[in-house]
């Protein structure tokens, strides 16, 4: 049904649609237009996320998401035309369309612009990138082009903040202005069809002649959902006739758009030859056939480097706060009845150490998506997906899953959060399914203690270190287990036909900062919180069965021994032998709690991968946040909670520890094939809350969260157990 | 001389599209790119790995697979 929407009342918020192709500076010129105040959410049922502000208390505008076209084939595609046409639910329909077109690249964003003004909505041409148009020799008439479509056209520079008032002037006056009347026409063949099919099933012109064209689409499922099935077989009857003339709609209707837009060019354009542009040049060595690639390599592995440099020190920082911050609230408790006690244990170690231990990763988080922000905001990013195309259709997937597999090395979150550029769901629930199995960050913890314990430390051939081989090999496991997956999810879960690859390529341009900054502060924002809530309840959780049931004996019988200790030691003695206490307690405490009970619980199915009921407590206790395994090994066996792997001292008395665990019966608990189990097992497995809630979030449903965390569950368990099997039959 | 397509070129070549054969998502996404019979475009370059290849075409520069490409027939 195409509403109408009352005219603008002095009461009601007019709205504003902003709609364009891909790389057209539009989300810099929402944000110029709506300042920082935007608002996002969800479209129901799509992976869409709606991104709205406002360009005064009156005026709302909708940032729609860029398009080549309005043929919409499936349900994300179609929510801007249902938008468009206020067929959204609790979505009025917008009482004006901004067009924003790339004024070097006239020809094929004016397709759009054709197909945006035939809505029946009044329309606004912004001619955006005007000094890119003009670098490439462009010329273009806005007045004769204005003539030629009937509506108005505005230049703008939106970076430079150039032509925004007169555009937003044009905005206020032309909310209240008519339809325009398209001045292009449909072939006979289309338009004899549509005039039948009009008188027959009223008031849906646009969604109706989208349906005849676009075969088997979304607008085909809108009109059957309203009219049934008759209306089907009535389009599939009108195709049929259109086809036999000679070509099918679709070349007839990109014949007629096209032809009209050669002849508006023509008259009011005009392009005078310039040699290769500076995009080109660059081009010529990026995607060079031999350089491209090992200049792409290099960048990769530049930007990896320097997210680790610069997030290094920033983690640190972040680590001594939240310690500062356990201190000061230990310090509120000091002297108290209620020192020692549960609500100082649930704040210290619960609440502040658990919210920590994942915050903590937010400086790498940020300078991912700032680097994936400039990639794509410069043009590089097309580039990526360009060269790697080849390489990821192994897996059935294409160029466009690169980046995302690629950032999840450092850490999934922005991994699967930049898959929102694939513009294929299939493809795109594959790529975050298959994301978390790149060995990111979080899992170098457990790599470092089982690799510096329990592989040899010799040199293979004197130079090649194994236990740095060992190392890499856990980084290859991830990727050598994707790609089947990936490939088999493909071809089952997620069967469909190849989406196409046509991409563009976009002319390289300076990132803008503004807008690089505003992406990665939204993504920051949205990641604190929204994986910050599920972080905070699980952290509560797992302190709750980590503390809990903290059986008076226990404290008590280490309670008589610091009271020995204090009246026969002194002074550092005296201090070193109270932390030890505290130690022991805490692993005392630790092993009787209920976590430890389902440690034991669970043991049975653990032990053919080798595991004892200890490492299989502190494999469960890692399943919000994996690094968390370090720190609970670290109470398991009396040292405390606050080891950390990078220090020499701290490496070396866990590793001791592990080494000289026993089963029952006095064989070793640890050995070279249960270490390779465990990091199997760590590799394979989504340890990660915030992952899973990020998933959920990018998928919009739970459905798809939960699957990844079973299939990954699932993988590790069996990857882990074959590592064990065949390691002991081997070694 | 049998019918060329563009997945047939090679950097440097370029041409007049005679046709865009079959009838499917593919073929519309390409017309709607501007990809259609009587535009005339250039291949610019092909990928590292020999797929996919990049053809300069209504002033702007496209990226297809030559499995997409085998699409576009070309005129003689």
């Amino acid at each position: 049904m195409t509403a109408t929407a009352s005219p603008p009342s002095e009461t009601r918020t007019s709205r504003v649609a902003l709609i364009g192709n891909p790389n057209t500076g539009k989300t810099t010129l929402f944000n110029a237009l709506t300042g920082l105040n935007h608002r996002t959410g969800n479209y129901p049922g799509v992976t869409v996320e709606k991104k709205t502000g406002m360009l005064d208390e009156r005026i709302e505008i909708i940032d729609l998401p860029g398009t080549y076209s309005l043929a919409a084939h499936s349900p994300d595609e179609m929510v801007s035309v249902d938008l468009l046409l206020g067929n959204l639910d609790k979505e009025p329909r917008p009482d004006l369309a901004v067009v924003i077109v790339d004024a070097s690249n006239l020809a094929r964003n004016l397709y759009l612009v054709t197909q945006v003004m035939e809505l029946g909505l009044p329309v606004i041409v912004v001619l955006n990138m005007a000094d890119a148009a003009q670098n490439a020799g462009v010329t273009i008439s806005e007045e004769g082009l204005s003539s030629a479509l009937g509506v108005p056209v505005v230049s703008t520079i939106a970076n430079r903040g150039e032509g925004l008032s007169k555009l937003k002037d044009n905005i206020k006056v032309y909310l209240k202005a008519e339809a325009p009347n398209p001045p292009w026409h449909w072939p006979d063949e289309i338009s004899k069809e549509l005039d039948t099919l009009t008188s027959q099933y009223r008031d849906v012109d646009f969604l109706l002649t989208r349906a005849l064209i676009d075969e088997a689409s979304a607008a085909e499922t809108a009109i059957k959902s309203t009219f049934g099935g008759e209306a089907v077989k009535a389009l599939a009857e009108a195709r049929s006739r259109i086809k036999a003339q000679g070509r099918p709609p679709a070349a007839l209707e990109a014949k007629m758009r096209y032809a009209w837009i050669d002849e508006a060019l023509r008259n009011h354009t005009q392009k005078i030859a310039t040699g290769p542009s500076a995009s080109d040049r660059a081009d010529a060595i990026l995607t060079h056939r031999f350089f491209g690639t090992f200049l792409f390599a290099g960048l990769m592995i530049l930007v990896f480097m320097t997210i680790f440099e610069w997030a290094g020190p920033i983690m640190d920082l972040v680590d001594t706060t939240f310690a500062y911050a356990q201190e000061i609230v230990g310090r509120w408790f000091a002297g108290s009845a209620l020192e020692g006690g549960m609500l100082h244990s649930l704040l210290v170690d619960g609440i502040i150490g658990g919210v920590g231990s994942v915050l903590i990763f937010l400086p790498q988080i940020l300078f991912l998506f700032m680097f994936i922000a400039i990639l794509e905001d410069c043009g590089y990013m097309a580039r990526a997906a360009f060269l790697m195309d080849r390489l990821l259709r192994f897996c059935g997937l294409s160029g466009h899953s690169f980046i995302p597999m690629m950032s999840s090395f450092a850490c999934a979150i922005p991994g699967v959060m930049a898959a929102r550029t694939i513009a294929n769901p299939r493809d795109r629930i594959t790529t975050i399914l298959v994301a978390p199995l790149m060995s990111c960050s979080a899992r170098i913890p457990v790599y470092v203690i089982m690799t510096a314990a329990f592989v040899p430390a010799i040199r293979i051939g004197g130079f090649l270190s194994l236990q740095g081989l060992v190392f890499a090999g856990m980084y290859f496991v991830g990727i050598l287990v994707a790609i089947p997956v990936a490939f088999l999810f493909k071809r089952t879960l997620l069967k469909g036909p190849t989406p196409p690859f046509v991409l563009e390529l976009p002319a390289y341009k300076r990132p803008d900062i503004k807008t690089v900054l505003i992406r990665v502060l939204e993504a920051g924002k949205a990641f604190v919180i929204r994986a910050g809530t599920i972080i905070f309840m699980i952290s509560v959780i797992i302190w709750g069965l980590n503390y809990f049931p903290h059986a008076d004996e226990i404290s008590q019988r280490f309670e008589t021994q610091r009271t020995e200790a204090k009246t026969s030691l002194k002074a550092s003695v005296l201090e070193e032998r109270l932390a030890e206490i505290d130690n022991l307690e805490a692993g005392a405490h630790q092993r009787n709690s209920y976590f430890a009970t389902m440690g034991h619980f669970v043991e049975p199915a653990f032990r053919p991968l080798g595991w004892d009921w200890k490492i299989s407590m502190a494999t469960l206790a890692a399943f919000p946040a994996r690094e968390v395994i370090v720190s609970t090994l670290g109470i398991i066996y009396n040292l405390g909670g606050d080891l950390d792997v990078n220090e020499e001292k701290d490496r070396t008395l866990l590793i001791q520890q592990l080494k000289a665990s026993t089963w029952p019966d006095g064989r070793k608990v640890f050995s070279l094939p249960v270490a390779l189990s465990i990091m199997v097992f760590f590799a394979l497995c989504c340890q990660c809350g915030a992952t899973i809630a990020t998933i959920r979030r990018e998928t919009n449903s739970w459905k798809w969260a939960g699957f990844s965390f079973a299939y990954m569950t699932i993988l590790a368990y069996v990857g882990a157990l074959l590592t064990y099997q065949i390691g002991s039959l081997i070694g | 001389m049998g019918v060329k397509y563009l997945s047939d070129y090679t950097p440097g070549e370029g041409g007049t599209i005679a046709r865009i054969v079959g009838e499917g998502t593919l073929q519309q996404r390409l017309m709607e790119m501007g990809v259609l019979e009587g535009t005339s475009l250039e291949v610019v370059r092909v990928a590292p790995l020999g797929d996919p290849m990049e053809i300069e075409i209504r002033g702007y520069k496209l990226s297809l697979r030559k499995s997409e490409a085998s699409c576009v027939e070309m005129e003689a």
